[in-house]
């Protein structure tokens, strides 16, 4: 080492570029070799949220990945429908909730639609999980809404969120907040659908209990409750084809 | 210090003990170098993800402290913090691929905390003063030790605000059904103060003043 001068500018230079490649390569190395298990593990979170709306949390309790996607292959088939209820012919796997939701002109956007069988007869349909997508207060929220077979009793929902505050806003994805939409109704009005909504206030979901249409909401997360309730409606109304055209 | 540890010294004598359980305790970096806080208040909301993030420190500190230590005759003195700094992102970048492959969930809730260590002034300060004038194995030594060090407060926090908070230790119910969830506890104030307890008994043992 003594031959070289440490601090001279070609050293330094050649340092640099030596420490960069070596990191670089190395990077980049991981990331490819991480790439699959990475991508599986988005999609193993997707079909457990499709499922886990779409046929309640305890029907999945204690599996192991590998079989929840075998469930969800035996039982989920999808429909990719446009605001205008047509059916479109679109790769599920390459479509993004999140690209599509940035299409400002909503009737561009492509909908999917998890139709979810039932566990023992899969032909038979339990549930229409519905991907939404919306703002909440610092960043987007999104939820898989499934409705029942009746096409007007929630199933279940299943939020996630990008950035709300712990403890606040963030507290959608408990599974309590989220066990207050079952069993509520979407009202299908002219112009639309009008979801149930979080109330202003938490008062216990019992007060609520004999309202299909009103959820017990969540104090201090005002704002990520209305997004939500935003998302709920904005996004069903565009289901609303597809939905009426199931119910005849 | 590195001149004091002659060749012959054995691998854990008692100077290389003491790199292992100073940081753990009279010198932590967290109750005493008051370093390393925002991490502790962010992540410290549930057990499970604080100690992945426990982890993830170890592994970073730990080779970052290795890797720094054996280059460090060789590192040009004017670009040293720039090169401490691309050895720890590269480790960091490592870790949070590898989370996101392995736990997804927890890499999702633990989110920018992870990329965060980057900027996480244990590590830099164990480099800058430490890794940089010492031994590999006395530097790994030090490494395991802050990090440890670091690991078991955010631990310790983590315990009281998924107990008080969330009624659970590692997502399983502990308090039964009578206990109604402090909310409070699942905010980064209630970290704050949970680590301010820790800190003031700490010191009140060990007596140490801040001069």
């Amino acid at each position: 080492m003594s031959k070289f001068n440490k601090n001279s500018n070609g050293y330094i230079f050649g340092y640099a570029i030596l420490l960069t490649l070596v990191c670089g390569t190395l990077l980049a190395f991981v990331s490819e070799g991480l790439k699959e298990k990475q991508k599986a593990a988005v999609l193993l979170e997707k079909q457990q949220f499709i499922l886990k709306a779409g046929m309640g949390a305890e029907a999945l309790e204690g599996m192991t990945g590998p079989e929840i996607t075998e469930l969800y292959n035996k039982v989920v088939k999808v429909d990719i429908v446009n605001s205008k209820g047509d059916k479109l012919d679109v790769n599920e796997a390459k479509l993004s909730i999140l690209k599509e939701y940035k299409k400002t002109n909503s009737a561009e956007r492509s909908l999917p639609v998890y139709i979810v069988g039932k566990k023992d007869n899969p032909s038979e349909v339990e549930s229409y999980v519905l991907p939404t997508y919306g703002n909440g207060l610092w960043d987007n929220v999104w939820a898989y809404v499934a409705i029942d077979g009746d096409l007007e009793t929630v199933e279940g929902v299943v939020f996630d969120h990008k950035g709300e505050t712990p403890g606040l806003g963030a507290r959608i994805t408990d599974s309590e907040v989220q066990k207050r939409f079952e069993g509520k109704k979407i009202a299908y009005e002219s112009n639309g659908i009008d979801a149930p909504d979080f109330q202003k206030g938490e008062v216990g979901s019992a007060t609520y209990a004999g309202d299909p249409q009103k959820v017990d909401g969540l104090s201090g997360a005002t704002i990520t409750a209305v997004g939500v309730n935003d998302m709920l409606d904005t996004y069903l109304t565009l289901y609303k084809p597809y939905l009426t055209s199931k119910k005849n | 210090m590195s001149n004091e540890i002659k060749k012959s010294e054995p691998l854990l004598s008692k100077k290389r003990k003491q790199l292992v359980s100073n940081p753990m305790d009279t010198d932590n970096p967290i109750t005493i170098q008051v370093l390393g806080i925002c991490s502790a208040l962010a992540v410290t909301i549930a057990l499970e993800g604080t100690v992945i993030m426990a982890l993830a420190v170890l592994f970073v500190l730990v080779l970052a402290n290795v890797i720094i230590s054996a280059l460090r005759n060789t590192i040009p003195n004017r670009i040293r913090i720039i090169v401490q700094l691309v050895v720890v992102a590269s480790l960091v970048a490592i870790v949070d691929q590898v989370l996101r492959a392995f736990a997804y969930e927890q890499s999702k809730a633990l989110s920018v905390f992870v990329g965060l260590i980057i900027t996480n002034c244990i590590v830099m300060g164990r480099l800058e003063a430490f890794a940089l004038g010492n031994k590999v194995w006395d530097s790994f030594l030090d490494g395991v030790g802050n990090s440890i060090g670091y690991g078991w407060i955010i631990i310790a926090i983590a315990f009281f605000r998924e107990l008080f908070g969330a009624g659970k230790l590692f997502g399983i119910e502990v308090l039964g059904d009578w206990y109604v969830n402090n909310g409070f506890f699942a905010t980064p104030a209630a970290a704050c103060i949970i680590l301010g307890i820790i800190i003031w008994i700490l010191r009140a043992r060990s007596g140490y003043i801040e001069d």
